[in-house]
């Protein structure tokens, strides 16, 4: 069975993102005022292709922690692409 | 008997001929290994070089960490052997678990190439043995992604363990701001493990040991491991 998954990688919250700054710094000068929080990722999306559901769903996760994404600077969010959860 | 040191050649590595180069400058035998090697030819240390190992997809580093030769590092680095990782070897040791913390983009998002100078904060590493502690080594970087981070408490655990090996500082040896050229936390260069032979920082030695065409602040880095090798030997 394949399924489809899609993981979004962020620095982790307490980092200071600087490419998410010069967004954020650039806004007001287009003149959007009132706009934080930038942050700049990533999306990766890709199929696995196992006997389960369950069991694609377990390979993706593990994919998204110890490769797709660094836990000393990175917070990953794993999506099923078919239930988008 | 001469020291072998080995570097390490990855798809997108760009200083390995410096790295290699600087290994015989220094009076050292320099040893060519290829990523998809599995060992490192007898070599009695290796250095990780600058560059963009496979491109940097992902994260720098990430890819690179996998390749075969890794596993050779890794062997190497567990039996107590001297690792250097200079730039983008510093980042894939982080990544392959070796050293703690990560290199994220630089402060103000810019590449940065330029001579800085490093203060020597520990000389209990095969690569800083015969250094004067404190001693200020003038060193080019060239980076876009050279922030040193980490979460808080290792930053506490490098700090109160005295892993940092090097801290960028001004031309007098005082640690500034304005001499950070990065952000890197506390102004981290560069750290070593907790066993002290695996060595990362992000200035390059190798292109700072040849007087006719830069500073030399990279000479102590290659004397220190040579001599540090050739007593074992």
């Amino acid at each position: 069975m394949k399924r489809q998954f899609q993981v979004t990688v962020h620095l982790k919250e307490g980092l200071a993102d600087p490419q998410g700054k010069a967004i954020e710094d650039a806004a007001p000068t287009m003149g959007w005022e009132g706009v934080s929080n930038v942050r700049v990722g990533k999306t990766i999306t890709f199929s696995v292709d196992a006997e389960t559901a369950a069991s694609a769903r377990t390979i993706a996760r593990e994919m998204a922690e110890r490769l797709l994404s660094n836990p000393v600077i990175e917070e990953f969010w794993l999506f099923d692409a078919e239930t988008m959860e | 008997m001469t020291a072998r040191v080995a570097v390490i050649t990855f798809p997108g590595s760009l200083d390995d001929r410096d790295a290699m180069r600087a290994v015989r400058f220094m009076g050292g035998e320099a040893v060519p290994v290829w990523h998809a090697d599995t060992d490192l030819r007898d070599a009695d240390a290796v250095i990780l070089p600058g560059g963009f190992a496979y491109g940097d997809y992902l994260r720098t580093g990430a890819i690179a960490r996998f390749a075969p030769a890794m596993g050779a590092v890794r062997e190497h680095a567990e039996r107590g052997g001297p690792v250097l990782g200079i730039c983008n070897g510093f980042q894939i040791l982080c990544e392959a678990g070796l050293l703690p913390g990560a290199l994220i983009r630089n402060r103000g998002l810019a590449f940065v190439s330029r001579r800085v100078h490093v203060r020597v904060e520990t000389t209990a590493t095969p690569f800083t043995s015969s250094v004067e502690l404190g001693e200020v080594l003038e060193v080019p970087i060239k980076h876009g992604e050279g922030q040193f981070v980490a979460e808080p408490e290792d930053i506490r655990r490098i700090e109160e363990e005295g892993l940092v090996v090097f801290r960028y500082c001004s031309a007098e040896g005082v640690v500034t701001e304005e001499a950070n050229p990065n952000g890197a936390t506390n102004g981290i260069a560069g750290l070593r493990g907790e066993a002290g032979n695996v060595v990362g920082l992000m200035p390059h030695p190798e292109h700072a040991v040849d007087p006719d065409v830069g500073p030399t602040g990279g000479q102590p880095i290659f004397e220190s491991v040579l001599q540090q090798v050739a007593a074992l030997l």
